[in-house]
């Protein structure tokens, strides 16, 4: 007698005919980049309600910035989004030496423009190779970590870290760029766009890649405006919305650059958006390296921001990071003012905005970060909701969220 | 076969692959203790859980794409907790992440190794707050801890070859039936 | 057009809400009365010279260390900015302590669902009108509201979800095989360091 090889099993099939069933998705799954969990409710494959819960990651970042001084809150910063650390702490130095009136060296304002853009490559391909693997693209992956590895690399010649730099000061940057950073990045820059005609070449008009993102997760402009989106998500709708170039901080407003506009709104315009982005950013980094002046990296306004710098600094017991040490004697100065301000920065997701209360302690009174990937997940559901369950994996990667930044 | 000696009995020259275990050459067949072989077997094809949480985890998947292979220790990522032999706990857990994280080491089978990746996942960190775990050995019995925040990805290969060290050395650990 | 331009208009507009304009490094924060916020912030995005279209962030804050003036115990921190026009304004609205609510801007951008979610979840002001005021970054049954300046940075009490779950790691120790380290309650207080702050 032969054993019957499969038994056929009635699966019933969902046509929509009201059967529906909730799915949780998360918080512990590969392609929801992180802690992220969605509670589904389905019609078969197709998405009635969406609703994303966060928090997974909320480690009370405000709360512990409230109780630090304003330099030691930096590294906090870092945690943020840890993909682009570095424009996080652009963002929160520039915030603070606005808060405090302190202004920046020009050669530090370029050093820190450039390790922007670089944070900004770093992050669309980690974007790029993450976005592709969801959708099943996986030669992209290798390839993006290969150019992505770079730019670590030269970060870690830079500071040190490879991921959480903490690499500007409040009132400059901490050190000098070497002649061999300069060299290897041009080299970088210089090559980058043949990089990215790779990349372009894998997925740019790959039937699959096509069919899963074209015309899926469209926000017109006015939608995508109400939700709050900012960055790539916004400016696929066509939006010209980028803080570069309305409010612009650091050396944005010495270098030329455009800024990239989609128009249909879908995964495949963001995608666009994007991959012009990296082009912008090489272009912006090519043009501060060629305008980059001599003179001093850290500020001069605030002399006791300089002192680290002349090597007189005393290392108190207790106080084993520079942060520590640097920040006590701004406190001890007592000229901190009282009022508030609010001042955001782009970074690679969208609108980083920092949101502090200063009573005069040193420390500020509220401490309070709008972070992009909180707006860009709760616009979610606008996307989601009547789609199919395998594009929401598509519209998570579309949004570029990262967790750490969400839930703070 | 091996080679025939003067006194004309046939020995098989074993070659030693790993401490303990012996490959007969020619045929398709390794010889030793069975604790050993069971150890030589896990150690060599650790398969663990991904469970990025944090900062870590961008360092964890940078150790497993191009330039770290990860794969050559025959480690390879599964993101069932069901096919998984240990679990990388890679950033911060908070006090909400932690019923799931004990949730998914309960459905992993035995033998089941934690390493815990990051100052995060061993202490808390600089995260001394109302909503973070202060370590993940509160929650679950960790077996290598790798600091760093984050760890390079070479510190990670490091924890694992230290896990791997720490399984050839396990005398008789079975596993339970789960 | 300048803030402060805006902010004048504003208080034309508004003559009993507005109770004060402050700037602030060329940042202007205009501080007013909770109760006809909506109609503030819709006439701060109708009106075609002023066409608020971005709402940048709302934060809530607690007052408890800085009162006196207008300031009540919470505060509702507005940042509006004009895409087309690009200029900003600052709304801060005043709470009081035992009516922690204001009207939700939700029906005007329905970004803000989760700013006011967060501001609930971490400061306790609850919105009116919300269409889903629960809880957001932290788990439903947490007590306490952590932004608060009275809650201490490591909390008061551990969260019930957390209890069960060391209970039920103390009941499963005999069940695993794993010879890892898994420090008990007693380790724990011992090796917690005391974080200077």
């Amino acid at each position: 007698m032969t054993r019957p090889i499969s038994k056929t099993v009635n699966v019933p099939v969902a046509d929509g005919d009201g059967e529906r069933y909730t799915l949780k998705m998360g918080p512990q799954h590969p392609a929801t980049h992180g802690v992220l969990r969605v509670d589904l409710e389905l019609d078969g494959e197709t998405i009635i309600k969406c609703s994303p819960q966060v928090g997974y990651l909320h480690r009370g970042f405000d709360k512990i910035a409230e109780n630090r001084t304003y330099a030691q809150s930096l590294i906090l910063t870092d945690r943020l989004d840890y993909i682009a650390a570095m424009a996080n702490n652009v963002g929160y130095c520039v915030a603070v030496e606005k808060l405090l009136g302190i202004s920046v060296p020009l050669r530090a304002k370029y050093i820190r423009t450039i390790v922007c853009e670089m944070s900004r490559i770093a992050s669309h391909l980690l974007w790029l190779a993450t976005h592709a693997l969801d959708i099943g693209a996986m030669t992209v992956f290798l390839y993006c970590f290969r150019e992505r590895e770079v730019m670590l690399d030269l970060f870690e010649e830079l500071c040190g870290a490879r991921l959480t730099f903490s690499y500007p000061r409040i009132g400059g940057v901490r050190q000098d760029v070497t002649r061999n950073f300069i060299d290897v990045l041009q080299r970088f820059v210089a090559e980058f766009p043949t990089h990215i005609g790779e990349y372009e070449t894998l997925i740019d008009t790959n039937r699959i890649w096509l069919k899963r993102t074209v015309g899926i997760g469209v926000l017109s402009a006015a939608e995508a405006l109400e939700l709050g989106l900012t960055g790539a998500c916004l400016r696929g709708s066509g939006v010209d919305y980028d803080i570069r170039k309305h409010r612009p901080y650091d050396a944005y407003d010495l270098v030329d650059f455009e800024v990239p506009l989609g128009s249909d709104g879908d995964i495949y315009a963001r995608y666009r958006c994007r991959m012009e982005e990296l082009h912008q950013s090489a272009r912006i980094i090519q043009q501060c390296i060629d305008q980059l002046p001599p003179g001093p990296i850290i500020s001069e306004d605030a002399p006791d921001l300089v002192m680290p710098l002349q090597g007189q600094r005393k290392v108190e017991a207790g106080s084993s990071t520079y942060g520590t040490g640097l920040i006590r004697l701004l406190e001890d100065k007592g000229e901190f003012p009282v009022g508030d301000i609010y001042v955001s920065t782009e970074v690679p997701k969208g609108e980083l905005g920092f949101y502090f209360i200063s009573d005069g302690s040193g420390r500020p009174y509220r401490m309070h970060v709008r972070s992009p990937s909180f707006i860009h997940i709760s616009a979610l559901p606008a996307l989601a909701e009547g789609s199919m369950i395998a594009d929401l994996i598509a519209n998570i990667g579309t949004l570029d969220v990262v967790l750490g930044e969400c839930d703070r | 076969m091996g080679e025939v000696k003067e006194s004309g009995v046939q020995e098989p020259a074993l070659i030693e692959i790993a401490d303990g275990v012996k490959k007969i050459p020619g045929i398709n067949a390794v010889l030793g203790p069975l604790n050993m072989l069971v150890n030589w077997g896990r150690a060599g094809s650790i398969w663990p859980m991904t469970f990025g949480l944090a900062c870590c985890a961008i360092e964890m998947m940078d150790a497993g794409a191009s330039t770290n292979d990860l794969d050559r220790f025959g480690i390879i990522f599964r993101a069932s907790p069901r096919q998984a032999d240990c679990m990388i706990v890679a950033g911060t857990l908070t006090k909400k992440m932690s019923p799931v994280l004990r949730r998914v080491y309960d459905q992993m089978p035995e033998p089941r190794y934690v390493l815990a990746m990051g100052s995060c996942a061993c202490s808390g960190g600089v995260f001394n707050s109302y909503s973070v775990t202060q370590g993940v050995d509160t929650i679950v019995p960790v077996d290598v801890y790798v600091p760093g925040c984050p760890p390079r990805p070479a510190a990670l290969m490091q924890g694992l070859i230290k896990l791997q060290e720490k399984i050839l050395q396990e005398q008789y650990r079975w596993s339970l039936w789960r | 057009m300048e803030s402060m331009e805006i902010a004048e208009k504003l208080q034309d507009h508004f003559p009993g809400e507005v109770l004060e304009i402050c700037d602030f490094h060329g940042q202007v924060g205009v501080i007013v009365k909770r109760d006809r916020i909506v109609d503030i912030l819709r006439w701060l995005r109708d009106t075609p010279e002023i066409k608020m279209d971005h709402f940048m962030d709302l934060c809530g804050v607690d007052n408890k260390k800085r009162l006196g003036g207008n300031l009540l115990r919470f505060e509702v921190v507005y940042n509006l900015y004009s895409i087309p026009l690009r200029h900003s304004i600052r709304i801060r609205a005043q709470v009081p302590e035992n009516d922690a609510c204001i009207d939700t801007a939700t029906g005007l951008w329905c970004g803000a669902n989760w700013h006011e979610r967060e501001c609930y979840d971490l400061m306790g002001i609850s919105f009116n009108g919300h269409p889903d005021m629960r809880r957001v970054l932290l788990p439903d049954d947490w007590v306490g509201y952590p932004l608060r300046k009275e809650y201490p940075l490591k909390g008061r009490e551990e969260w019930s979800g957390l209890e069960e779950l060391k209970h039920k790691v103390v009941e499963l120790q005999e069940f695993g095989l794993s010879d890892g380290t898994l420090r008990t309650e007693a380790e724990q207080s011992q090796t917690k360091g005391n974080e200077k702050s």
